[in-house]
Formats: C-alpha cells, sequence, structure tokens
C-alpha cells in the first residue's frame, strides 16, 4: 500500500471535481472522529515517545531532562549494536528466501509454455501461514523444533538424514536465528508472491503480442519484460519488509521464552527496547532507543526508494 | 512439436507441479502434524512420530479445558476485534468519504499527515501509548485495544482511492435536491456502494486484531482479560499443559483451526485485498 501512497504524493492531479464547495463543511465533520482519535492515540504517542527520550523518565513518577545522554548511551551501546546486527541477520536470510521463493513461483505461474494450472489453491495455500498469529505461529514451531520430542527431529532422524538430534533452538545461536528467518520466510513468501503475481497482471498484454511478433523467445520475454516492470514491486516488497524486519520482535521474543536465549542470539532491537522499557523500566533510554532505529529506518527506506526511482528512469 | 519434444514438456511440466505441491504440503503440514499431535499422548508424541491422528484427544481436552480459560481466551479475542471491525469499517469509510467528495479546508493538510503516519513504524509511538495508557488509568482495559480503530490510516487511504475510483458524483446529487441530509446520504447511498470494499478491508482489520500481540501483552496483565495470543503465549507457565506436549499442541490448535475455517470461506476476498492495497502505486 505505501506504493500507492507515494503514487498519490507525487501526483499533481487534483481529483475532488464534482464536489459541492458550499456543502463542504460537511466533509470537515465526516473527519472529526478520524481526526480526534488520531490526534490522541496516534500524533500524541509519537511526541511522547519524543519528549521521553530526553529525560530519565521511568514509566511513574517524576524524571529529569537530561538533554541527549540518552541518544550518546543508544549509540554506543554494544549490546544494542549486537541486536541490531541479529536483527539484520534473521531479516538478511528471510528476505533472500522469501523473494527468492516469490521470483520463481511468478516465474513459473506466468510460463506461457507450460501454463501451469491451479494457481488460486496453490495460492491460497502459499498465503495460510501468514494468517495465523505470531504467538500461535512461535509456539508451534518451538513445539516442532524440540530438541528431544520435536517432530522435525524425529522425521529427520527416521528418514536417516542426521544421526543425531539437531538442538536448533538451544546450542549454538545461529540455527536459531536461521530458525527464526526461515520461520518469517515461510510466512511471508506467499504474501511477496500475490504482490508480484497481481505486477505481472498489470503489465499491458501490448507488450507480450509485440515481442512475440517479433520473433522473442520465452526466456527474452521474462528478461527484457517481466523482469524490468517488476522491478518496482519488488523493490517495494524489499522496502516494506525491511520497515516490518528491523522490527522484529513476536517470534524470536516468543520462541526464546522472553530470554533471547541461546546466548543472546535472538536478542532484536525492538526486542531489547521492549525489555528496557517494561523489565527494566529505563523508559526514556528505550524511547531514544526507538528513535535511533526510526532514523535508520528512515534513512535505509529512503536510500532504497532513490535507488528504485533511478532505476525506473 | 516432434514426439520426444512434448514428451520432454510433459516431464517437466509434472516435475513442476511435484514441487509446487511439495511447497504447498510445507505450508499446511506444520498445521496437519500440530491437530495430529493434539489428538496424540505426550508419550506418544515424545516416543514416535506419525502423520495419523492418535486416540488421546479427550484427556489432552480435559487438561487443556481444566487448566486454561481458553474459551473465555477466545470470547475476549472475539469482542475485541468484533468492535474493532465495525469501528474501523464505519469511521474509515465516513472519513474516506469526507476527504474525497468534499472540499474544505484542512482536508489536504488531513490527508498528507495520515500519509505521513502510515510510514511511521509502530513501534516509534508504543512507549508514549503507554504512558498515555498509564495516565488516563487505561492499563487492564479494552478501551485502547479499541478505540484506537477509529483512526486508521491505512483503511482509509484505501477506501478514499476506492470511493474516486467507483463513486460518481452525480449519484449524490438526486438526494440532494430531494432534500436528503448528508449523514442520510452517507448511510443510505454511499456506504452500500462502497460495501465491497468495506469487506475487503473489514475481514483485515478482523484478522489483524484477532492476531495482535505487543500491545495487548502490553496493555493487559489480568489473566481474565487475557486474549487469545497472550494466553497462549503464557502457555509454558501452566504446568499441567506444558509438561504434557499434547495438550499444548491443542491449545495452539484451538488458537489456530477458527482463522483457517474463516480462511477456507473468504481466501478470494483476503488474497485480493493483498493485491488491491498493494499494485497500483
Amino acid at each position: 500500500m505505501k506504493g500507492a501512497v507515494f503514487a498519490v504524493l507525487t501526483s499533481k492531479k487534483r481529483r475532488n471535481s464534482g464536489c459541492v464547495e458550499s456543502l463542504g463543511h460537511y466533509g470537515a465533520l465526516f473527519c472529526v472522529p478520524f481526526v480526534a482519535v488520531f490526534l490522541i492515540f496516534s500524533v500524541y504517542p509519537v511526541v511522547r515517545t519524543l519528549t521521553m527520550s530526553f529525560t530519565n523518565y521511568k514509566g511513574y513518577g517524576a524524571s529529569d531532562f537530561v538533554m541527549f545522554d540518552n541518544y550518546t548511551r543508544a549509540i554506543t551501546d554494544p549490546l544494542f549494536w549486537d541486536a541490531f546486527v541479529n536483527t539484520l541477520k534473521m531479516w538478511g536470510l528471510n528476505i533472500v528466501l522469501q523473494l527468492g521463493l516469490a521470483l520463481l513461483l511468478t516465474i513459473v505461474f506466468n510460463d506461457i509454455k507450460y501454463r501451469m494450472k491451479g494457481l488460486s489453491i496453490f495460492r491460497a495455500m502459499f498465503y495460510l501461514p501468514n494468517l495465523i498469529a505470531c504467538t500461535s505461529v512461535a509456539f508451534l514451531f518451538k513445539t516442532l523444533l524440540d530438541w528431544q520430542y520435536g517432530s522435525v527431529n524425529q522425521i529427520l532422524l527416521s528418514l536417516h538424514i542426521i544421526s543425531q538430534p539437531i538442538n536448533w533452538l538451544g546450542g549454538e545461536g545461529w540455527t536459531a536465528q536461521a530458525v527464526v528467518g526461515v520461520i518469517g520466510a515461510w510466512m511471508w513468501f506467499g504474501n511477496s508472491f500475490i504482490m508480484l503475481m497481481a505486477g505481472v497482471q498489470g503489465i499491458s498484454h501490448d507488450y507480450y503480442e509485440a515481442a512475440t511478433i517479433d520473433g522473442a523467445g520465452r526466456w527474452t520475454i521474462f528478461a527484457r519484460i517481466t523482469m524490468p516492470l517488476l522491478r518496482p514491486i519488488m523493490m517495494y516488497v524489499a522496502i516494506t519488509s525491511l520497515i516490518g524486519g528491523l522490527q522484529l520482535f513476536d517470534i524470536p521474543y516468543l520462541i526464546s521464552g522472553t530470554k533471547g536465549t541461546p546466548g543472546r542470539s535472538l536478542y532484536t532491537a525492538v526486542f531489547y527496547l521492549f525489555n528496557m522499557a517494561f523489565t527494566n523500566r529505563q523508559m526514556g533510554y528505550a524511547a531514544a532507543i526507538a528513535f535511533v532505529l526510526f532514523a535508520i529506518i528512515a534513512v535505509c527506506s529512503f536510500i532504497a526508494f532513490r535507488l528504485m526511482n533511478k532505476k525506473e528512469d | 512439436m516432434s514426439t520426444s519434444a512434448k514428451v520432454k514438456t510433459g516431464v517437466i511440466k509434472g516435475l513442476l507441479y511435484i514441487a509446487l505441491i511439495l511447497l504447498a504440503l510445507l505450508c499446511v503440514i506444520p498445521f496437519w502434524l500440530m491437530i495430529v499431535n493434539s489428538t496424540r499422548s505426550g508419550n506418544e508424541i515424545m516416543t514416535s512420530f506419525s502423520l495419523l491422528p492418535g486416540t488421546s484427544l479427550a484427556s489432552n481436552w480435559e487438561a487443556v479445558v481444566n487448566n486454561l480459560d481458553i474459551f473465555h481466551g477466545m470470547l475476549n479475542s472475539a469482542l475485541i476485534a468484533v468492535c474493532s471491525t465495525v469501528l474501523v469499517s464505519y469511521f474509515s469509510a465516513m472519513t474516506a468519504y469526507g476527504l474525497a467528495c468534499y472540499k474544505f479546508r484542512g482536508g489536504n493538510v488531513i490527508f498528507i499527515v495520515m500519509l505521513v503516519f502510515m510510514m511511521v513504524p509502530a513501534q516509534l509511538g508504543l512507549l508514549g501509548f503507554y504512558d498515555l495508557c498509564n495516565n488516563l488509568g487505561l492499563i487492564n482495559s479494552y478501551i485502547p485495544l479499541i478505540i484506537p480503530c477509529i483512526a486508521s490510516p491505512g483503511t482509509v487511504f484505501f477506501l478514499r482511492q476506492y470511493i474516486l475510483s467507483i463513486l460518481p458524483m452525480a449519484v449524490l446529487e438526486a438526494p440532494r435536491i430531494d432534500g436528503a441530509s448528508e449523514l442520510t446520504i452517507f448511510h443510505r447511498i454511499v456506504l452500500p456502494i462502497m460495501s465491497p470494499g468495506i469487506a475487503t478491508m473489514a475481514i483485515g482489520a478482523f484478522i489483524g486484531s484477532w492476531n495482535a500481540y505487543l500491545i495487548p501483552l502490553v496493555l493487559l496483565n489480568k489473566p481474565e482479560l487475557y486474549t487469545l495470543p497472550i494466553m497462549i503465549s503464557s502457555l509454558n507457565s501452566v504446568r499441567d499443559i506444558s509438561t504434557n506436549i499434547g495438550a499444548t499442541y491443542l491449545a495452539i490448535a484451538i488458537s489456530v483451526v477458527p482463522i483457517i475455517v474463516v480462511f477456507c470461506f473468504c481466501s478470494k476476498y483476503i488474497i485480493s485485498s493483498i493485491s488491491a492495497g498493494s499494485v497500483k502505486g
């Protein structure tokens, strides 16, 4: 949806023609409930978080103004950066699998030679994991991946793929991080696939007809027409995934039983923020972390959008 | 096409279908294992693995129902999700109509601020939101889980685009001449015309609310107020369930199956809502 937002923001065309000017105040009245609730529950909390970040607020009682202390602390806090790097690792694996799989599926289902059937049923099945609550997904996988009693190790052992049970969520941290990345991809590749398919369907048939008449083969058509026209959507999927991925919280939090174990491998940036705020009661510092993270997300999105626009030109 | 080429195409096609089916199974099997394991006893699950249901559903059921108020949690979740969905649908439609069909000072400002906030990550307001609820005495209340749904920028944005694309302004002129009030026009004419778009957004809103975790986690600390996701996340602390893996699976299954059932009936709408929201940019 954010892609559409950018289109609206950048287009100069006004579409309110046909409105009755004398009745304009009714439009304002219709917006009153929205604006009131929006100011109280959306705008004010962000402003309050910002003011909090300049104080040593504990969540209750009085607090002192500490200038930029919280921000310098966040920027020099190795634990925060560790958590941030963990987040990037998990998201990195996630997005590569998620987009790669979605793109492969898009290629398969758009191939004019094989004409695969059953798109709607496959699409529904691929999308199913995205609908289930994170808590259920996390607990399901935690139980399935249990070292001793989990079904996954039992299957792998009975098929003789492994000789020793693998301690997925204990042991060394990287397996747990990989599990979180794969779960993310599992939950989201169906969503990306649907968006890429919608993108392909948005490409005019004229291009394909013209290319076929000119004698272009399947692969040429894919490489020269489908891919370039699909790139904006792929960038859009990647960016929204980055924004969501840097806020990764539920799955690692629940899989590690709220502790970030094994080691600190499942500690993510928002996980760290959450513990600072609600366990350590350092609201001011947690608020500063929120804004540092926001700054990183904003810079990444900005760079990504610049890249996207350049390639479109 | 020669016969050998035809055979080759057929083989590749077959392999592609097998790969697709395997991938589809990968999406479904965890849920199947969950259902199977919820009918087997803890011992069976620990010692062997099976794709066929067992016979311990009743005892697992007892362990879950006696130790966890899971249906109360489901009721709580349903109450919050239904109220949220109604508010999202009605007020988003109203705001979208106001923004799309009337010209007034400040309309553009509202629209642009709304767009900006659609891009603000949710965690940015979390602490301020908690602090606000704390100061208003709204901890352990459903109000902060429901009322903020009146302002859902994403839904308003979608519905505004939707109105602009499907509602001819001329439709509004006849009732105006007949003397209908603007609110009546909204209720009697605009809402029915918009209902397909509203339905699409409502399904998404319902699932989002049903699955919400972080905000309820922060705001609710009385067990009798817990929503389903919070209840599931506290499974480990319920001894009789955490020591019986079959019961753990059953509790998770109870939380998952309603959504799967809903999906079986509405998958078309849910999927069209994803593609509708994303591509037009």
